[in-house]
């Protein structure tokens, strides 16, 4: 929106005017209706790329794929941003100028409105035959004044003449619509500075509390410092999902899934049990937790080649195929003696034998076991270069232990096997679950919810009411009405037509209660 | 009935559908091709009287019109509301054989969808003479039915749980009804890009862009509402309520291009064709969206659940 465009030149620039010439000819060019339009086209085409590429706002392991595979391109396509493009400098500079052109032109349109609203109607044209809408009725001009008024329309009268407006609200939306997007956007930004954003996995039995070194990911706004963390702190209880049973052409497709949580929502509050959907998040405090993912975690307890037991606990796996839930396990185990241990596993929760292989036919843990390659050696852990737990990547001093086959025999739950060499041994002693969270803090929320509530009310406004006007006139002893839309595409007529035989009935009445 | 029975039922009217919209297709095309040249004169009423339309040279004499035309319009609107009835038979019996919503998935969007903008020419018809574009959103149902059954097409049953919500109502049913009246503008937005000026069946080139317009105006509020009660399903579901996920980008680029569209008509040097170029830039931008980030991008909306 903005002035019209009669008013603006944005043709070639105003010569030998100095600066202030050129600083008014530049915010002319920028306030433009054509300059509005363009800069909505380039922000529709900046947005593209956003869906093109991986972005790290979105999926930060595609991004990390992108430039393990494509290295230079990935370089270069970083350079410009391509893999941030919504928080990049081009697209900002985009939505800026953008809003800074909108600003130019609501202000001064609010001023031109507010003026509008309480300047009274115009008065009636000399001859009402010549505008688009007009008829000549029976009637008189004191009843259609009080007609006119009786609707709420504005009316003004003169010497043989009655003036009504009515549409101002179209303009009212209008500027409600386009400030209501500033508010949206200072309501987006203040989120950004303001709120947080964590990711963390937990298992079935542990727990979780709000501070930033229990996140696995933390991303928090410029303006949050940790104390200003939510004091709340939960324990997944039990986790349960369900899934399209045999015969189904969605066989495996989850049907629904929960997870119980016991939550404090400060150290000193009471316990509540609270059931966590995958549309039901938690609210603490007003940070909500969502549910996002879940996978298996099968325990172990593994016994060095000294007889002790070196680890006693849940392995996270990494979902390898949700369809399966197939999924892949990596075991550390620094504490083992002599030799540390490392194992690779499979998991499989529904455990079928395929030739020499076995495969898991279905995501609920029906039957479940692993398959178990097994380590030894030296971790690494001590050199302090920061490592995965989900990988053995990288680890040249660990040694495969005994015979490395390609798909060794599952383990089922309760099995125990010893590892080659006397290294210790290897108990399979049940399988938990896991589910991933995400925690967000953003007080931005509420704030961009009445601001889109008021855009989409300027908007119906803006586009479904029209700014009419019509006069009624004495002439030569007839009544002729004559109408007018100020809007292009409003479709007077029929409201015309209606209006006229109103007010010839309006008048009729009002002749029938004075005889 | 049971389930299955009634998703089978589901699938035999959405192919009824397909036929009448074919059907109807084929009269409305006979009518417009054989029928009355200056039909134009009464579609004026379309435009305010006094409108742009009246500076239109009057129709060159036309050939003899058949006397069979109005008859083959009138069967093309018979076969219309019976594929119009056949289609929201399809989408009733596959919510109820599924106990849900009717468009959980691609295939059922499409089929909801094209049912939506059906559903605004037909309701368009009874106000305003707007048989001419009859053909037209005839054969973009037809083939937009074929295209959801050949290639979209997935067996009835229940959607993941994320989907599983009540913002399918709220959210996608705004999606479907914008999507339609999109449709609708589109296709008069097409015919206005085709149309030459001068004579010709079919009717002024302001005529059709008025048509485009109306509906445009429409369905813009509602679209805004889809992608912000998406904004409010998104905050539930995955804790943000706008994340960047392609079919957000595209749902924002969608937007953009029908408010640059809103703005377009409204600036000097760009009303007329380069506007109407501009809406149909941002019908191209729902379509992909529609189609193409679902096949060929994915991400979280990826719930085309389309066989490939």
């Amino acid at each position: 929106m903005t002035l019209t465009d009669e008013e603006k030149t944005t043709g070639t620039g105003p010569a030998g005017l100095g600066v202030v010439g050129w600083l008014r000819w530049g915010w002319r060019v920028l306030t433009s209706m054509r300059t509005a339009l363009i800069l909505l086209f380039l922000l529709a085409l900046a947005s593209v790329p956003g869906s093109l590429y991986p972005q790290r706002g979105v999926d930060p392991g595609a991004v990390a794929r992108y430039f393990q595979n494509d290295p230079t391109k990935a370089e270069w396509l970083d350079r410009f941003s391509l893999f941030d493009v919504f928080t990049s400098p081009w697209f900002a500079a985009i939505y800026l100028l953008l809003f800074l052109s909108l600003i130019g032109c609501v202000l001064p349109r609010t001023m031109v409105h507010l003026k509008e609203i309480r300047r009274t109607p115009p008065p009636a044209p000399r001859n009402l035959a010549r505008l688009p809408h007009h008829a000549d009725i029976e009637g008189d001009l004191a009843s259609a004044e009080a007609y006119l008024r009786s609707k709420r329309w504005r009316v003004t009268t003169g010497d043989g003449w009655v003036s009504a407006e009515k549409g101002h609200l179209r303009e009212t939306g209008n500027l409600l619509f386009h400030v209501a997007l500033l508010v949206l956007l200072v309501a987006v930004g203040v989120g950004g500075l303001f709120g947080y954003r964590g990711n963390v996995l937990v298992v079935e039995g542990d727990g979780f509390a709000n501070t930033v070194a229990a996140y696995d990911r933390y991303l928090p706004g410029s303006q949050v410092s940790p104390e200003d963390l939510q004091p709340f702190s939960f324990t997944l209880k039990d986790f349960q999902a369900t899934y399209i049973g045999p015969g189904h052409e969605k066989q495996g497709q989850p049907l629904d899934y929960y997870a119980k949580l016991a939550v404090q929502d400060s150290p000193t509050s009471p316990e509540r049990e609270v059931t966590l959907r995958v549309n039901e998040p938690l609210e603490a405090d007003g940070a909500l937790t969502y549910l996002i993912g879940h996978g298996y975690a099968p325990t172990f307890r593994i016994t060095g080649g000294d007889g002790k037991v070196a680890f006693e606990g849940a392995v996270p796996c990494l979902v390898n195929n949700t369809s399966t839930y197939e999924s892949e396990c990596v075991i550390k185990v620094p504490d083992a003696a002599p030799e540390q241990l490392a194992f690779l596993g499979r998991f499989l929760p529904s455990t079928v034998p395929n030739g020499k292989d076995w495969l898991s036919i279905f995501p609920g843990a029906a039957n479940p076991t692993v398959q178990i390659w097994p380590f030894k050696g030296d971790l690494g852990l001590d050199e302090g270069i920061p490592q995965s737990v989900y990988d053995l990547g990288g680890h040249q001093n660990l040694k495969p232990l005994g015979q490395m086959t390609e798909s060794p025999k599952p383990m089922a739950v309760g099995d125990v096997a010893d590892l080659p060499e006397g290294a210790g041994k290897i108990e399979f002693t049940g399988v938990k679950e896991w589910i991933t969270l995400q925690t967000t803090y953003d007080p931005g929320r509420f704030p961009a919810l009445l601001a889109s509530g008021a855009a989409i009310l300027g908007l119906l406004l803006s586009l479904l009411i029209h700014r009419r006007r019509v006069w009624v006139r004495v002439r030569d002893g007839g009544v002729t009405v004559g109408g007018l839309t100020r809007t292009e595409g409003g479709d007077f007529g029929e409201e015309f037509a209606e209006l006229t035989k109103a007010l010839e009935h309006h008048a009729r009445a009002e002749v029938k209660d004075v005889s | 009935m049971s389930p299955d029975r009634l998703a089978t039922l589901s699938d035999q009217l959405v192919l009824a559908a397909i036929l009448l919209y074919l059907a109807a297709m084929i009269g409305y095309a006979l009518e417009l091709a054989f029928g009355r040249v200056t039909e134009t004169v009464k579609e004026r009423r379309l435009v305010a009287v006094g409108g742009p339309s009246d500076d239109l040279p009057e129709p060159a004499p036309a050939p003899e019109p058949a006397s069979w035309a109005p008859k083959a319009g009138l069967v093309g609107t018979a076969a219309m509301w019976l594929g119009w009835a056949a289609n929201v038979g399809g989408t009733l019996t596959r919510g109820l054989a599924v106990d849900r919503w009717p468009w959980g998935n691609m295939y059922e969007f499409v089929v909801a969808m094209l049912l939506a903008a059906v559903t605004v020419f037909l309701l368009l018809q009874v106000r305003y003479p707007v048989r001419f574009l009859g053909a037209f959103v005839g054969v973009v149902a037809a083939i937009g039915l074929g295209f959801a059954v050949r290639v979209l097409y997935t067996q009835a049953g229940p959607v993941v749980p994320a989907l599983d919500s009540y913002w399918v109502a709220i959210h996608v049913t705004a999606a479907v009804a914008a999507s339609g009246l999109f449709i609708v503008g589109g296709v008069a937005a097409a015919l206005f890009l085709i149309r030459k000026e001068g004579p010709s069946r079919l009717p002024s080139r302001a005529d059709l862009e008025r048509v485009a317009h109306r509906v445009i105006v429409i369905a813009f509020p509602i679209w805004t509402f889809a992608v912000i009660s998406g904004a409010l399903w998104a905050d539930k579901a995955w804790g943000r309520y706008w994340g960047w996920d392609p079919k957000e980008v595209w749902a924002f680029i969608t937007w953009v291009a029908y408010a640059a569209y809103l703005h377009a008509r409204a600036t000097a040097g760009w009303k007329g064709k380069a506007a109407m170029i501009v809406s149909l830039i941002a019908f191209a931008c729902l379509m992909f969206n529609l189609v193409g980030v679902n096949i060929f991008i994915g991400g979280l909306h990826s719930y085309a659940d389309v066989n490939n």
